[in-house]
């Protein structure tokens, strides 16, 4: 929102300070302003940037008020009277005047009390549409906005000024009186964008006899619109009910500002001064006012805002909630009375028959004069008070906005800056110490952390989720591609991988920790996971390969406690090679799957290289406790070393070979791996691979004999036997 | 006492096996070993030696084995089988001297010289995998936090809409809701509205969440990944994380809020980072505030990263609405807003991060890129 700091000072003369000095004293008290641009003689523009539960100032009046509360000054009071009458008996005259439907000269007949708390009409003969020109002009060339003609930008130079909105219709296309009703179902109006919109039931709409004029503090009907042909007007400046206009402008996505005023909550009193704003101006071109001012006012919805109870407020909350300040005298009852009483709230002592008047001069707009009545505190605090709110702060409603408000006015930086005692114990979450360890270990290895996004297309839920039809459609998505919640990391990983080999970086290894998702509309389960994804040589000269994977799970899942842990080949996902995928099992429950991305999945994600990939369900492996270091007594005799040269048959897989190792039973046998592996070479012959045999004998207590050593070698060579592989010669 | 006929090259034969007479021997060739280790300087003269005397074949220690310890008598044996040790160790003493001394002294600069290897040429590193930007700021907040007695807490990403908005004091329909564009779950229509699920658009859930769990006290930090709704651009992904604080206990006051968040922040930034609060709106906080902490890249005197105006925005906070605190009183009655009071905060945990590392598209963050993750290793 744009202010001009010139216009602002009409309403508050007498402030000495600059601009810029201005600028930082509203920012202090939260109206925020964002930019100030020097517009030279004319003064500054204010760029603001206005928090949503302080619709009041969101207008030049508004800040106003606050500049004058910064500087304990006047504001300038506003005239309700088109006639110059003076605006306090104007006020005062339309309040007494009319107490349910009005009797005037304009019929105004509101059906919906609950909706339409007040509806003013003014009838203006005789005026004259052009464009506009003098102080109107003027402002709107500072602030660039568009003038569209006289009796339009009156409206708009009302909203500007004191932020009601207001609408004006040509007189003679209107048949017959005002009605405020619910729109009929099917019935449609052509709205002042040019858009004919089918109306709601739900819709609330300001209409004549026979058909709707205008969606009720939204927007204006196109048919009724001031056209340079019209001499005569209806100007309208109404109080709607917010959660009704809100509902209209969502369901006709019409966000406009009289929508954006009226569903925070416009001033109830403000309808009179707008109507007599916007007629002064749009008879300075010609015309006159017929009749006085219709008024309605709906009792109910003026006893919700403007004839509010009073609120307890006392000095013992503001300490509570609030805390020291630098100056050690703190916030005095004559302090907080000065900011309430500024703000245009009146207030009572408690016990006191009379209201108290406020420390200082209250800067109060006489024109919203506010209900001033005498209370009975029921608490017996002395410094308590009864306090009669603004018409047009309706965001005010408890004790503790107006501690807020106290502490804004009064300055946040000016509370000291302490810390709180605590006596209690920092507790680590469950699964913190595991998450840490896995993710500590993954980064030893050499992979490196990747986030991607929480949705994927409908394609790869299915493709990767572990159960069919568990995936999570979103309502509303992102993008297509965003269609559902992630069953699995392992789509995001892939594109990870794609952008990675598509800007030739050829060698990666990532992983990531995340959520993943499952369930249906009405439950969707969290999970934690891990993927890991790798493509080229990201850890030496030598391509990645499956054994990278599978050593890397090994160093990970071995940071668990489990009584084994073991590797296959069976149930294997679809989106991996069928050949090189292994699925791991810690006792016996599978926690991760991986190997090669199915050659068919490359091709379809146009994947330049040969990428592996795995998931790993973290929810299962935390389920095991981190493995506790044991130790084993370091042995002081010598171990012995034996090398075995054996030719398999191909099918022999390592996996039998240990596990017939391991049904011997040799205590001294304190290790065994496959030293190497040729599949090929003189002296292989065809079907077989060669494989060379590492084992280490050791005792705890005593060297190893000759003869015991020869034993147990001829056991091994024996074993091999069994299993078909031959000690080569 | 006879004499050995079988002399073996220049040995000279032993005049007897009596013990002075053993010793003299040793002694003569003890001599000799001294003399020709005199000139040890280069390792061609100490291979020279160690041939000389303990070649397994020409060796004259193999000579004087063969000499004199073969033929001898059973009952002198042992006398010159000590003696023949002790010579043994005196060469090889002499040797790992010569060895030893000649690689100290530096002796043949010429020969290490030879072994020059290029320094300048890169380290064999063996890469550690680079932390992801956010986990590290997260991990680095919690930290601190974890000083000042803040536990974790953590909850869903996917929420109902009454942890999201209607208990953090969003009513139905309240124009604070538009602030936070949601991510919504297909099939809700048909739901009551506190029901229906939603991708959570802030941390601040955990905050109903715990308290529905725990009286107070309390003092927890919320980690997480949010959504919104929102258009993509430099700055804003419709993915980010948040960190959340909440601290609830008998006479919590704005000005331990203050006083918390300017500890934190110094902690994070340095302690010669300053803090302003400004009022704001959160429909959750009143009291609510925006924190601003001088710009510690330019110290407070305008830089490119601060927008020249020496103050940077950095959270969002304020003191526990009481209508929150009676949300929380329906599970946990001791949630009664007269006698107990609490502040909350949030902040972008990716902003934090991107400021602290001059990050300038938040997308980045999220591609799996490894020309950018790979900087944080």
């Amino acid at each position: 929102m744009k202010i001009l700091t010139s216009w602002l000072r009409e309403y508050v003369p007498g402030i000495q300070a600059s601009d810029r000095e201005l600028a930082d004293n509203l920012t202090l008290r939260g109206i925020a302003v964002e930019g100030v641009f020097d517009l030279g003689p004319d003064g500054s523009l204010f760029e603001m940037d206005i928090t949503t539960n302080r619709v009041d100032a969101m207008n030049h009046y508004g800040i106003a008020r606050e500049a004058a509360i910064v500087y304990n000054l006047e504001l300038v009071p506003l005239s309700a009277s088109c006639n110059e009458l003076s605006s306090r008996a104007e006020a005062e005259r339309s309040e007494a005047a009319v107490e349910g439907p009005a009797v005037s000269a304009f019929p105004v007949s509101i059906e919906e009390p609950t909706l339409c708390g007040r509806f003013t009409a003014r009838v203006l003969r005789d005026v004259k549409i052009q464009p506009s020109t003098g102080i109107v002009a003027e402002r709107f060339g500072l602030l660039e906005q568009k003038l569209i003609s006289n009796a339009v930008d009156a409206t708009n130079y009302c909203t500007l000024a004191i932020g009601q909105p207001t609408h004006v219709f040509d007189l003679d296309k209107l048949e017959g009186g005002i009605i405020v009703r619910r729109a009929r179902r099917g019935e449609k109006l052509r709205t002042l964008d040019g858009i004919e919109r089918t109306l709601d039931p739900e819709d609330l709409v300001v209409a004549d006899e026979k058909k709707p004029l205008g969606i009720a503090g939204v927007m204006g009907g196109w048919d009724s619109m001031i056209t340079a042909d019209t001499r005569n007007v209806l100007v309208e400046a109404a109080w709607f009910d917010p959660t009704t206009v809100r509902r209209s402008s969502k369901r006709h996505l019409l966000h406009t500002d009289a929508s954006h005023r009226f569903e925070r909550g416009a001033d109830f009193n403000a309808p009179p001064v707008a109507s007599a704003l916007v007629s002064r101006i749009l008879l300075e071109a010609g015309g006159h006012q017929i009749g006085a001012l219709t008024d309605v006012i709906i009792p109910e919805v003026q006893a919700r805002t403007v004839k509010r109870s009073p609120i307890i407020f006392s000095l013992g909350e503001v300490r509570r909630i609030l805390g020291p300040t630098e100056d050690p005298e703190g916030i005095t009852a004559s302090t907080a009375e000065t900011i309430l009483s500024g703000l245009g709230c009146t207030l009572a002592k408690n016990g006191h028959t009379s209201p108290h008047p406020a420390g200082s001069a209250p800067s109060l707009d006489p024109s919203r004069a506010v209900i001033i009545e005498s209370v009975h505190s029921p608490t017996s605090d002395p410094q308590s008070y009864n306090v009669t709110l603004p018409s047009w702060r309706l965001d005010l409603e408890r004790e503790i906005d107006l501690v807020e408000e106290i502490a804004r006015v009064y300055g946040y930086n000016r509370f000291r800056n302490t810390l709180p005692a605590f006596a209690g114990s920092v507790v680590e979450l469950p699964h913190a110490e595991k998450e840490a360890t896995v993710r500590r270990t993954l980064l030893a290895l050499g992979w490196t952390e990747a986030i991607s996004s929480t949705f994927c297309a409908a394609a790869d839920a299915a493709l990767f989720s572990s159960q069919p039809n568990s995936a999570v459609p979103m309502g509303n998505p992102l993008s297509e591609e965003a269609g559902m919640l992630r069953p699995s990391l392992l789509p995001g990983m892939l594109s990870m991988l794609l952008l990675n080999l598509n800007r030739d970086v050829e060698n990666a290894a990532l992983f990531e920790m995340g959520t993943v998702f499952s369930g249906s509309p009405e439950r969707v389960d969290e999970k934690p996971a891990l993927a890991i994804g790798a493509t080229g040589n990201p850890f030496t000269e030598a391509e990645v390969t499956f054994y990278d994977l599978k050593g890397t799970l090994e160093e990970l899942l071995g940071k668990f406690s489990s009584r084994s842990l073991y590797f296959d080949n069976l149930q294997l996902p679809s989106w991996l090679h069928p050949a090189r995928s292994a699925r791991a099992a810690l006792d016996g429950a599978s926690v991760a799957w991986f190997g090669q991305l199915h050659p068919a999945e490359a091709e379809r994600r146009k994947l330049k290289q040969t990428v592996w990939i795995g998931e790993a369900y973290l929810d299962r492996l935390y389920k095991h406790k981190l493995r506790q270091p044991v130790i084993c007594e370091l042995s002081r005799f010598q171990p012995v070393q034996r090398d075995f040269s054996l030719l398999f048959p191909n099918w022999t897989s390592w996996g039998s070979i240990e596990e017939r190792l391991r049904s011997l039973e040799l205590a001294e046998l304190r290790s065994f791996k496959p030293q190497e592996i040729l599949r090929e070479g003189k002296a292989i012959p065809a079907g077989h691979f060669s494989l060379l045999l590492r084992v280490v004998f050791q005792l705890q207590d005593r060297t190893l004999r000759d003869d015991e050593l020869q034993q147990f070698s001829q056991a091994i060579v024996a074993a091999m036997e069994s299993i078909g592989g031959k000690l080569r010669t | 006492m006879h004499v050995s006929e079988i002399a073996s090259g220049d040995i000279p034969p032993l005049s007897g096996y009596s013990e002075d007479q053993l010793d003299k021997a040793f002694a003569a060739i003890s001599g000799e070993v001294e003399a020709s280790s005199a000139a040890l300087s280069t390792p061609e003269a100490i291979e020279a030696f160690r041939l000389q005397w303990l070649g397994r074949k020409q060796g004259r220690l193999k000579a004087i084995s063969d000499a004199w310890l073969k033929s001898a008598p059973a009952e002198a044996r042992k006398l010159i089988g000590q003696r023949f040790n002790t010579l043994k160790a005196e060469i090889e003493q002499r040797l790992e001297h010569a060895s030893s001394s000649h690689g100290a002294a530096g002796l043949d600069a010429e020969a290490l010289a030879s072994k020059r290897i290029d320094v300048t040429l890169p380290g064999a590193r063996r890469q550690l995998g680079a932390e992801h930007p956010v986990i590290r700021t997260q991990n680095e907040l919690l930290a601190i936090f974890a000083r000042m007695g803040y536990s974790v807490s953590i909850g869903p990403e996917v929420e109902t809409d009454y942890y999201n908005f209607e208990s953090l004091n969003f009513p139905p329909g309240h124009p604070a809701r538009d602030t936070q564009d949601t991510l919504v779950i297909a099939g809700q229509d048909r739901k009551p509205l506190r029901d229906r699920l939603l991708m959570r658009t802030h941390t601040s859930p955990v905050q109903m969440r715990t308290m529905e769990q725990h009286p107070p006290p309390l003092r927890i930090v919320i980690p997480g990944k949010v959504h919104r709704n929102d258009a993509a651009d430099a700055t804003h992904s419709p993915m980010f994380h948040q960190l959340e604080g909440l601290c609830v206990d008998t006479n919590i006051t704005f000005a331990d809020l203050k006083g918390t968040l300017d500890h934190a922040m110094k902690e994070l930034y340095g302690s010669s980072v300053r803090t302003r609060f400004f009022p704001s709106f959160f429909p959750f906080t009143e009291p609510s505030a925006d924190v601003q902490i001088s710009c510690p890249f330019c110290g407070g005197s305008g830089c490119r990263k601060c927008k020249h105006s020496g103050w940077i925005e950095l959270l969002g906070c304020g003191m526990v609405d009481p209508s929150v605190f009676e949300f929380a009183r329906l599970k946990q009655p001791a949630y009664d807003p007269k006698k107990i009071s609490g502040f909350a905060f949030g902040m972008g945990i990716d902003r934090i991060a991107m400021m602290k590392y001059g990050i300038t598209d938040i997308s980045l963050m999220f591609s799996g890129d490894l020309r950018f993750l790979e900087q944080f290793a």
